[in-house]
C-alpha cells in the first residue's frame, strides 16, 4: 500500500473522487495542501480574489452541471470569508464540499493567529461539516463530505483541517474508500407506493388543477419526467423562480413562474385551483404570500426528498417522501395504466379561464421611444442568443427581470441565488460555469449595486481567460430598494442611490478586458450583437436603462396569490 | 403542549452543539436538556422537553432527524412513559425546622444525604411536578440552592428506543 502524507491524501482523495476543479485562495494554514496541488496536474486550482467568490464559482459549476463544487481556503479571515457563499448554497441546496485549513490542533482553543471556529461559524449555514482529527482519517472523511454533499436534499459539507494532520514527513497508508456507510443517513430512494397511488387518483379527479414545480426538480434530475408527465396528462403548469428551466418556458403549458413576482396567470390559477400537485418545491413565503390565505381550495399533493419541506408552512394532504424523479415515473407509469382519465370538460373549461387571465394581462411592459427599458434588454438577448445561454444572475431588479423575459427551456441554465438572495452572486457563478462551458454564451445580468460586490474577479477572469459577458443594467440606483421604497416610503430613498459611480469601462479596461457603453435606444440591437460577436473577450456592457421601471406583476404585502399590482397604478 | 423527544446521537464531539444549535436557530423552545453516553460507547442518549404546537413539534422532530449524527428519535409524549427528574436541594435546618424537613423528605420519599448542624442535602426524584410540589412544600424562604438534572424518560411496555 501506498504511504502519503495527509496533505497527498486529501489531494490524492480530491482526484479518486474525480474532482476536476477546486476554487481557492492559500494561506498559512493550507499550505502543505498547496503544496501537494503544485506537485500533481489532475486536479485543478482556480486562484480568486476573494475567498466568498470561490464559493459562488463552486456553486455556478454545481448548479450548471449538477455535480457538486469543491472549494479551499485557509483557516480564520480564509474561512469565514466563505460564510455567504456557504449559505447561498445551503438556501438553494447546491452540493458542495468547502475544505478549510485550520491552526495545528494544538493550537486550537489558544486564539492562535488566524484561529476560527469553523466548524461552530459555519454549522447553522452547513448540511454538515467534519474536522479532521487524524491524517489517516482523511480519504473517509473526503468520501463522506462528498456523498452528503451530494445525496439526499444536497447542500454544502465543510472539512476542517487542522495543519498538523497535512504534514509533509508523517505518512499513512492511503485507500480511498469506495463506499461509505452512515447508519444514521439514509435518504429515501423511492417514495410510499400507497400515497402515490392516491396522489394519482386525485390527480385524475381534479377538476382546476395545477402543478407547482421547484428546483428539487433540476437538482433531482427529473425535468423529462416531469415534462413526460405534464404533457400526458395535459396541465397547466407553474414553477417558482428556482425551478425555472425545469419545464421548457415557451410551451403552452406554461404559465411562466409563480409568486411575489410571477406571472398573473399562474398566481391566479394557483388561487383557483382545487389540487396542487407540488414537486421538490417548499412553499417559501415568496411563493405563498400570506399562508393562512393561501389557495383555499385546494388539495395539496407534496413530493420532496427532505421530509422537513412537507407541512412546514403549508399542510400538505398527500406528503409522499422521495427522489422526485423516482416518485414522478412511478406517477407516470400509474396515469398510463389508469382505466379513469381525466375530466376533459372540467379540463377545458379550466384552461378556457387560464387563457382569458393569460389574455388579460400577461407579461407586459410599456416602452418608450428614447428610453431602455430593462426587460427590452432581456427579450432582446434572449433573441439573440436563442435562448440558449447560460444566465447567470445578482439580486434586485435585474434579477426578476431576467427570469421574467429570458425564455429558458433547458434546466440548469438559470443560476441565481433565489432563496438567500445574495448579491454578488452572479459574475463569480458565471466564471464557474464558463469554465466548464467554454463554448456556450455565458450571460452574467447584473446591476451596478451588485457587481461592485465582487467585481475584483475581474482580475481571475483575466487569468483564465474566462470570456464571460457582464450585463450591466445601470438605473443607477439599488432598484429593487428604491421600488419599495416607492410603494411603502412615500419615495424617501434612504440610501437606495449610488452617487458616485465608477466609470464600469474604464475599470474593465484597466483588468484587461473589454467595455462597451449602451445609451441610446436606437444603438441597443446593433451594440449587443458586437457584443456577442467578441467571443474570446469578456465584455463589461454597462446599459443606461430606465432609472424609474418597477417590476411587475408584485404580490401585495400580506395578501393572498392573486393579489397583486400589474402596475404603478392598477391593482387586482 | 409540553413534549419529551429522547434521541440517540452519536457520541461525538460537536454533535450535541448540533442539537442545541438548532433549537436556538429556528426558534424552538428547550426547557430542559439531559445527554450521556449510553452502554453502547458510541451512542449517547439526549432527552429534551419542548412546549409547542402540534406543527411546531413535528417541524422539530423532522429538523432533529436531518441532522446526520441523530441516529433515531422517539416522542415519548406520544404513548404511556416514565418520566425521572433528580433534584439535590439545600435547606436551611435548625431548631424546629429540622424535624419539619424531615417529615416533609419522608413524604416526598427523598433522601437526606449530607447533614451539618444549619443545612440538610436533600436528594429527590420524579417527575417535574412532584419536584415542583416539594420546593413549594418546604417554602422557597429556606431554600438554599437546587440543582435538577432534567428530564431522563423511558417507554412503558415493551418499547425500546435502540438500533
Amino acid at each position: 500500500m501506498e504511504l502519503l502524507s495527509g496533505a497527498d491524501m486529501l489531494i490524492r482523495s480530491l482526484q479518486d473522487e474525480g474532482i476536476e476543479y477546486i476554487y481557492g485562495y492559500p494561506g498559512g494554514a493550507a499550505l502543505h495542501i498547496y503544496d501537494a496541488l503544485f506537485r500533481q496536474d489532475k486536479v485543478k486550482h482556480i486562484l480568486v480574489r476573494h475567498e466568498q467568490a470561490a464559493v459562488h464559482m463552486a456553486d455556478g459549476y454545481a448548479r450548471a452541471t449538477g455535480k457538486p463544487g469543491t472549494v479551499l481556503v485557509t483557516s480564520g479571515p480564509g474561512a469565514t470569508n466563505t460564510i455567504t457563499g456557504i449559505a447561498t448554497a445551503f438556501m438553494d441546496s447546491i452540493p458542495m464540499v468547502v475544505l478549510c485549513g485550520q491552526v495545528a490542533s494544538t493550537l486550537i482553543g489558544e486564539d492562535a493567529f488566524q484561529e476560527t471556529d469553523m466548524m461552530g461559524v459555519s454549522r447553522p449555514v452547513v448540511k454538515h461539516n467534519l474536522s479532521v482529527r487524524h491524517p489517516e482519517e482523511i480519504p473517509e472523511i473526503i468520501r463522506k463530505a462528498y456523498y452528503i454533499a451530494a445525496t439526499g436534499r444536497p447542500g454544502p459539507v465543510v472539512v476542517d483541517i487542522p495543519k498538523d494532520m497535512t504534514t509533509p514527513n508523517e505518512r499513512y497508508e492511503y485507500a480511498y474508500p469506495k463506499k461509505v456507510k452512515l447508519r444514521s443517513y439514509n435518504p429515501a430512494i423511492r417514495g410510499h407506493a400507497g400515497q402515490i397511488k392516491k396522489a394519482v387518483d386525485m390527480l385524475l379527479a381534479a377538476k382546476r388543477p395545477i402543478i407547482y414545480a421547484g428546483g428539487g426538480v433540476i437538482l433531482g434530475k427529473a425535468s423529462d419526467q416531469l415534462t413526460e408527465l405534464v404533457r400526458m396528462i395535459g396541465y397547466p403548469i407553474t414553477n417558482t423562480i428556482m425551478g425555472i428551466g425545469c419545464y421548457p418556458a415557451s410551451d403552452k403549458q406554461h404559465l411562466g413562474w409563480l409568486g411575489m413576482h410571477g406571472t398573473y396567470e399562474a398566481n391566479m390559477a394557483m388561487h383557483h385551483s382545487d389540487l396542487i400537485l407540488c414537486v421538490g418545491a417548499r412553499f417559501d413565503d415568496r411563493v405563498t404570500n400570506a399562508t393562512e390565505k393561501f389557495c383555499p381550495g385546494a388539495r395539496i399533493i407534496h413530493i420532496d426528498i427532505d421530509p422537513a419541506s412537507i407541512s412546514k408552512t403549508v399542510d400538505a394532504d398527500v406528503p409522499i417522501v422521495g427522489p422526485v424523479d423516482a416518485v414522478l415515473k412511478e406517477m407516470l407509469s400509474l396515469v398510463k395504466e389508469a382505466k379513469e382519465k381525466p375530466d376533459a370538460d372540467a379540463i377545458a373549461s379550466w384552461w378556457k379561464q387560464i387563457d382569458e387571465w393569460r389574455a388579460f394581462h400577461g407579461m407586459r411592459y410599456e416602452t418608450s421611444p428614447d428610453v431602455i427599458k430593462p426587460q427590452e434588454v432581456i427579450e432582446m438577448l434572449c433573441r439573440l442568443t436563442n435562448g440558449e445561454a447560460f444566465v447567470t444572475s445578482d439580486v434586485g431588479q435585474h434579477q426578476m427581470f431576467a427570469a421574467q423575459y429570458y425564455k429558458f427551456d433547458k434546466p440548469n441554465r438559470w443560476i441565481n441565488s433565489g432563496g438567500l438572495g445574495t448579491m454578488g452572486f452572479g459574475f463569480p457563478a458565471a466564471m464557474g460555469v464558463k469554465l466548464t462551458h467554454p463554448d456556450d454564451e455565458v450571460l452574467c445580468i447584473t446591476g451596478e449595486g451588485s457587481i461592485q460586490m465582487n467585481i475584483q474577479e475581474l482580475s481571475t477572469c483575466k487569468q483564465y481567460n474566462l470570456p464571460v459577458k457582464i450585463i450591466n443594467l445601470n438605473n443607477q440606483a439599488l432598484g429593487m430598494v428604491k421600488q419599495w421604497q416607492d410603494m411603502n416610503y412615500e419615495s424617501r430613498h434612504a440610501e437606495s442611490y449610488m452617487e458616485s459611480l465608477p466609470d464600469f469601462i474604464k475599470l474593465a479596461e484597466a483588468y484587461g478586458h473589454k467595455g462597451v457603453r449602451i445609451e441610446k435606444k436606437e444603438d441597443l440591437e446593433t451594440k449587443l450583437k458586437e457584443v456577442l460577436a467578441m467571443k474570446d473577450d469578456l465584455v463589461f456592457v454597462d446599459i443606461l436603462v430606465d432609472r424609474f421601471e418597477h417590476v411587475y406583476p408584485m404580490q401585495v404585502a400580506r395578501g393572498s396569490m392573486k393579489d397583486m399590482w400589474l402596475s404603478k397604478t392598477e391593482r387586482v | 403542549m409540553r413534549r419529551i423527544i429522547s434521541v440517540l446521537l452519536e457520541n461525538e464531539p460537536g454533535a450535541l452543539s448540533r442539537v442545541v444549535g438548532l433549537f436556538s436557530q429556528r426558534n424552538y423552545n428547550i426547557e430542559t436538556l439531559t445527554v450521556a453516553p449510553t452502554e453502547d460507547e458510541t451512542l449517547s442518549r439526549l432527552t429534551v422537553t419542548t412546549t409547542g404546537s402540534d406543527k411546531v413539534i413535528e417541524q422539530i422532530t423532522k429538523q432533529l432527524n436531518k441532522l446526520i449524527e441523530v441516529v433515531k428519535l422517539v416522542d415519548l409524549t406520544e404513548g404511556a412513559h416514565i418520566e425521572r427528574e433528580l433534584m439535590l436541594v439545600k435547606l436551611k435546618a435548625t431548631g424546629s425546622q429540622r424535624a419539619e424537613i424531615k417529615r416533609t423528605v419522608d413524604i416526598f420519599r427523598g433522601q437526606i444525604v449530607d447533614v451539618t448542624s444549619s443545612v440538610y442535602t436533600v436528594q429527590l426524584a420524579g417527575d417535574s411536578e412532584k419536584l415542583d410540589g416539594f420546593i413549594q412544600a418546604v417554602g422557597t424562604s429556606g431554600v438554599l440552592e437546587v440543582v435538577r438534572s432534567g428530564v431522563s424518560g423511558i417507554a412503558r411496555g415493551e418499547k425500546v428506543l435502540s438500533l
